[in-house]
């Protein structure tokens, strides 16, 4: 067969060319990935010695720093995941209507507000509490602010992943517990939530991978602490806020010291991040 | 509101008839058979409504704190080039156009790329390779804000300064744009790792859209002879047009409220720039930046300009649902 | 991070019954979280501890950390129990601890920059501790170049304002006969932060420079050119990952860092290298202070007469209420007993930490007036130290 450029040839060539391109992107998005990661794990391992990760931030380390994320993880999750699932379950089982649909816009809306405005609402809202006397006024630096901020941040998007999560059980599992004469309020507790159960799980667990990272909000709320937790109307001190800290001193332990720190920050986000998936493959049924 | 009673895969799912109704329309009786369903309704009903009641403190507590500067600077604020705490004169338009400016580079750099990736994800690439690569690019967007700052200022400005930006003004150097000196902490930087991070964003939601293009108009093209690129451009993406523009709406309502990231890049400095390798500030930098020292006029000034940031934000994002209808993600990545 | 809709077909398609793993994870993670917690809070119950907080000035950042962790580990007794006081500074610069000291949501503050008097009739009754003196440098960033190059007031005033743009300028190498200077470009750093270390440096530009008028003095100006970095350590960085650069940074960090610095002229006409000595020259010939709750506006000691003193040189200063229940519910009478004490300490023992970090000891004057400031403070009505 002879050889001609033609259009056909000219045709196969660009499709060709295209998906070269098209791999090509794909190669451009993960380099970035892989040089955090590289970057991190070789620059930060320098860094993490079993001092580092057991001292607090006033001696060198970064002890103090993962007990605060944990601690402003935990304590946000607690008041985030009842209020968002709760919230979720309203829009999906009651809020199917006009009345519904204008929550559910507001709560959107609630996700999208920036974490940084969220940051300055939480100091706002606490300031103004303690020039009214209500509390100290020394209580915009503390873990309760912190909480409020991240909580503001994580309720909403709790609801939403939480709507979305009991959408997927379909009506006839509804139906079908209440043709057996089950209560409403059981149908939902016992039916219908242990059925996405995994789906909330994720969007549970990927809200407080979000919320780990977040850093915006903890400038003008947790203050930062060189010393552990020490109560919940303290300043408290948290990895993403010391990773920022150390980022910008010009010391090169300081800068080490950063690294290591996103290292294990990076590595706690990316296994919830990974523990979600899992989550869903393990528990999801296949046919 | 239409609701579209189409699955994923094409076929026509039948309207549900919500199980908690006994008609549909006229008179709506519900089911509260006992005490336990009415407790339940009301509390979830209660904790909803104060979600709600949550976002008007929010909103209260911004519109009361802004209202020194609004009455002090009207309008003209939004027109104001000058940041100055010791005249107490605050202008917000440095900083609005630092925003509008690193996010359109975001977005000019971003897009094609996350384009790719979705057509390489949903088109072409074969099955097995399909999910761990989904899987790496979602990585993307676990990755905090705050570490790819870090890894801006010691990885990437330097890469920035020493090779790239001399290579792009030597090419487009004539540009008023890309003149100057290009010193790595600057917008064009900033802009790139903004790029970087909307990727995940604006590549997951277009690859839903495109992955909700029935199979019947990809073979449709493929049967007239067209090849793989072909029927993508003509058959897929013509169909997915809304959803990917959605798509790029959503990735740059991502862009406009990032912080951390452009803060630790940008080179901080409250003026108008006109080149892309000066430094500059955006709204959420100059926030974080300012916040702490803010008297109480300036802190004024920071909050109403928090208020464009989230007005714009929310803006954005009520452009993109239009757009992508029900093909939507939950707001995405960590500041 | 997102459901990808491969995982939401997965889901819709059905999960296996039975929450019990999900549970059981849940509840082992919810362990591990309140295990870590429960840690921190039950510290050694037979210890009390008592946190301090302060903010402002990153110029004397290394030493009061310092400070906060020495004076951690001092065993002391209040109410009859042992004792922990830790001191929690936040360098966050000079006008930030001024604004969140004049908001009372901190219990100190740290500042170069003496009150302005619109400062002082916000927040009365602050008054002045100065705890130790610095030098602010002009820091360079130049491969070809050792540290030393000579500069005067007037030629840093003039790369400030951008009228100087290349290294190998006229007056540049006027000052520096047989150095070679190379042809790039300068890039100038300042702060980007309300900082007490810029007013120091921009009042004596304004005193050696007249094109730089009074409009640009102060902790926040209008900077003509250059970037900005948050902090001193952030203009530090920045110096040191950007070449050709230049900036003001305080002395520690130079020497931390072991950057470039250059010699400044001063009065006597000689080039001084910023140094501990050079800088406790400075201080030395301070007299005549005004009283701590008096009005130090004025104070400066830019440009003393010395031989060997550094022209740039600063004090700074501890802002604290004197009577210490302003600060509202949050200020027991324990914790003011042990601001008050940090404060004793901090000016009598914690001046031994300085010569590491290249912060001169306080003068004997200076000592003695801080002690007359210190036992001035009450809480309400009672003095603390007598």
């Amino acid at each position: 067969m002879t050889f001609r450029f033609d259009r056909d040839t000219r045709r196969r060539w660009f499709d060709v060319a295209m998906s070269a391109a098209a791999l090509a992107c794909v190669g451009i998005a993960i380099l970035p990935l892989g040089s955090i990661l590289f970057e991190a794990s070789v620059r930060g391992a320098a860094a993490i010695t079993p001092s580092f990760l057991t001292l607090p931030a006033g001696s060198g380390g970064i002890a103090n720093s993962i007990q605060g994320t944990l601690v402003l993880i935990g304590l946000t999750g607690l008041v985030a995941l009842p209020v968002g699932i709760l919230t979720g379950i309203y829009l999906a089982e009651f809020g199917r209507n006009r009345i519904g649909g204008a929550v559910r816009f507001f709560v959107d809306v609630m996700t999208q507000i920036p974490s940084i405005v969220v940051g300055i609402f939480a100091y706002s809202f606490v300031l103004e509490l303690g020039v009214a006397g209500i509390v100290s006024r020394r209580l915009v630096f503390s873990t309760i602010t912190a909480v409020i901020a991240l909580s503001t941040i994580m309720i909403p998007f709790v609801a939403r992943t939480s709507e979305e999560a009991l959408r997927l059980v379909t009506t006839s599992t509804r139906e079908a517990a209440l043709a057996l004469g089950i209560p409403r309020y059981k149908v939902i507790l016992r039916v219908v939530l242990p059925s996405c159960a995994s789906a909330l799980v994720t969007g549970g667990l990927l809200g407080i991978a979000r919320v780990g990272g977040e850093t915006a909000p903890l400038i003008m709320t947790a203050f930062a602490s060189p010393d552990f937790f020490t109560g919940l109307d303290q300043p408290i001190d948290a990895l993403p806020l010391r990773v920022f800290r150390f980022a910008i001193s010009p010391s090169l332990a300081d800068n080490r010291a950063a690294w290591g720190a996103s290292l294990i920050l990076v590595v706690m986000m990316l296994g919830i991040s990974i523990a979600s998936r899992a989550v869903i493959r393990l528990r999801s049924v296949k046919r | 509101m239409g609701k579209r009673y189409i699955a994923e895969d094409g076929s026509p799912i039948e309207p549900p008839m919500h199980p908690f109704r006994t008609s549909r329309g006229g008179a709506q009786r519900r089911l509260v058979a006992t005490s336990g369903d009415l407790i339940f309704q009301s509390l979830s009903t209660i904790v909803a409504f104060s979600v709600l009641g949550l976002l008007a403190l929010i909103a209260g507590i911004l519109f009361v704190a802004a209202e020194e500067s609004v009455q002090t600077f009207g309008f003209g604020f939004l027109g104001g080039t000058v940041w100055d705490p010791v005249s107490q004169v605050f202008g917000a338009a440095p900083f609005i156009y630092g925003m509008l400016v690193t996010s359109a580079l975001a977005l000019v750099l971003g897009v094609p790329i996350s384009l790719g990736i979705a057509i390489f994800l949903s088109e072409l690439a074969p099955g097995w390779l399909r999910t761990p690569l989904t899987y790496v690019v979602e990585l993307l967007a676990a990755v905090p804000s705050v570490v790819y700052g870090l890894w801006g200022i010691f990885v990437l400005a330097p890469v920035m300064r020493v090779y790239i930006e001399p290579s792009v003004q030597a090419i487009l150097g004539f540009l008023p744009l890309f003149r100057g000196n290009p010193i790595g902490s600057d917008v064009f930087t900033a802009g790139v790792i903004l790029a970087v991070m909307i990727i995940p964003t604006i590549s997951s939601v277009s690859r839903e859209a495109l992955l909700a293009v029935p199979d019947t108009q990809r073979e449709a093209a493929l049967s007239l002879g067209a090849t793989r690129w072909e029927t993508t451009r003509f058959a897929v993406l013509r169909y997915a047009r809304a959803g990917i523009f959605g798509a790029v709406v959503l990735g740059l309502g991502r862009a406009v409220g990032e912080t951390m990231a452009v803060t630790m890049t940008i080179g901080n400095r409250n003026a108008i720039f006109t080149s892309l390798f000066d430094p500059g500030q955006t709204i959420s930098s100059l926030i974080a930046n300012n916040w702490l020292e803010a008297g109480s006029l300036e802190l004024s000034a920071l909050i109403e300009l928090g208020l464009v940031l989230m007005l714009v934000s929310l803006l954005i994002n009520a452009f993109a649902r239009l757009m992508v209808g029900r093909v939507l993600h939950v707001g995405e990545g960590a500041e | 991070m997102a459901i990808t809709p491969e995982e939401k077909q997965r889901l819709q398609k059905g999960s296996r019954r039975g929450i019990g793993v999900v549970v059981v994870v849940v509840a082992v993670v919810l362990i591990l979280i309140a295990a870590v917690v429960l840690s921190g809070v039950l510290n050694p119950p037979t210890t009390q501890k008592i946190t301090i907080l302060g903010a402002g000035a990153t110029f004397p950042c290394p030493l009061i950390t310092k400070w906060s962790s020495d004076y951690s580990n001092v065993s002391l007794k209040y109410g009859g129990k042992p004792t922990q006081v830790q001191v929690n500074y936040n360098c966050v610069g000079s006008g930030a601890g001024i604004t969140q000291i004049t908001q009372k949501t901190v219990d100190f503050a740290g500042s170069d920059a003496p009150l302005k008097p619109s400062e002082r009739a916000a927040a009365p009754g602050l008054i002045h501790v100065p705890e130790t003196i610095g030098a602010v440098t002009a820091a360079y960033n130049v491969a070809s170049l050792s540290s030393g190059l000579n500069l005067t007031g007037n030629v840093l005033g003039e790369i400030f304002l951008g009228k100087i743009t290349t290294w190998n300028s006229a007056n540049i190498s006027a000052l520096n006969p047989g150095v070679t200077l190379p042809s790039s470009q300068i890039t100038v750093v300042h702060r980007s932060d309300s900082s007490g270390t810029s007013f120091v440096w921009t009042s004596y530009l304004h005193l050696e420079n007249t094109g730089w008028n009074s409009s640009l003095v102060g902790k926040s100006i209008n900077w003509p050119v250059g970037v900005g970095a948050s902090g001193n350590s952030g203009v530090a960085g920045k110096i040191l990952t950007t070449p050709d650069s230049i900036g003001y940074v305080e002395l520690a960090y130079t020497v931390q860092n072991s950057m470039k610095v250059a010699k400044i002229q001063n009065p006597a006409g000689n080039w001084i290298l910023p140094s501990l000595a050079s800088t406790a020259a400075a201080a030395a010939s301070f007299t005549n202070p005004p009283t701590p709750s008096g009005d130090w506006g004025n104070v400066s000691i830019l440009n003393t007469a010395g031989a060997t003193s550094y022209p740039i040189a600063s004090l700074t200063y501890l802002l604290v209420y004197q009577e210490l229940n302003t600060i509202g519910t949050s200020m027991t009478a324990q914790k003011a007993q042990g601001l008050v004490d940090f404060l004793w300490w901090a000016v009598h023992d914690g001046q031994s930490r300085g010569a590491a970090l290249v912060y001169p000891t306080l003068p004997a004057g200076l000592v003695t007036l801080d002690e007359g400031a210190i036992r001035s403070i009450t809480f309400n009505g009672q003095t603390l130290h007598s």
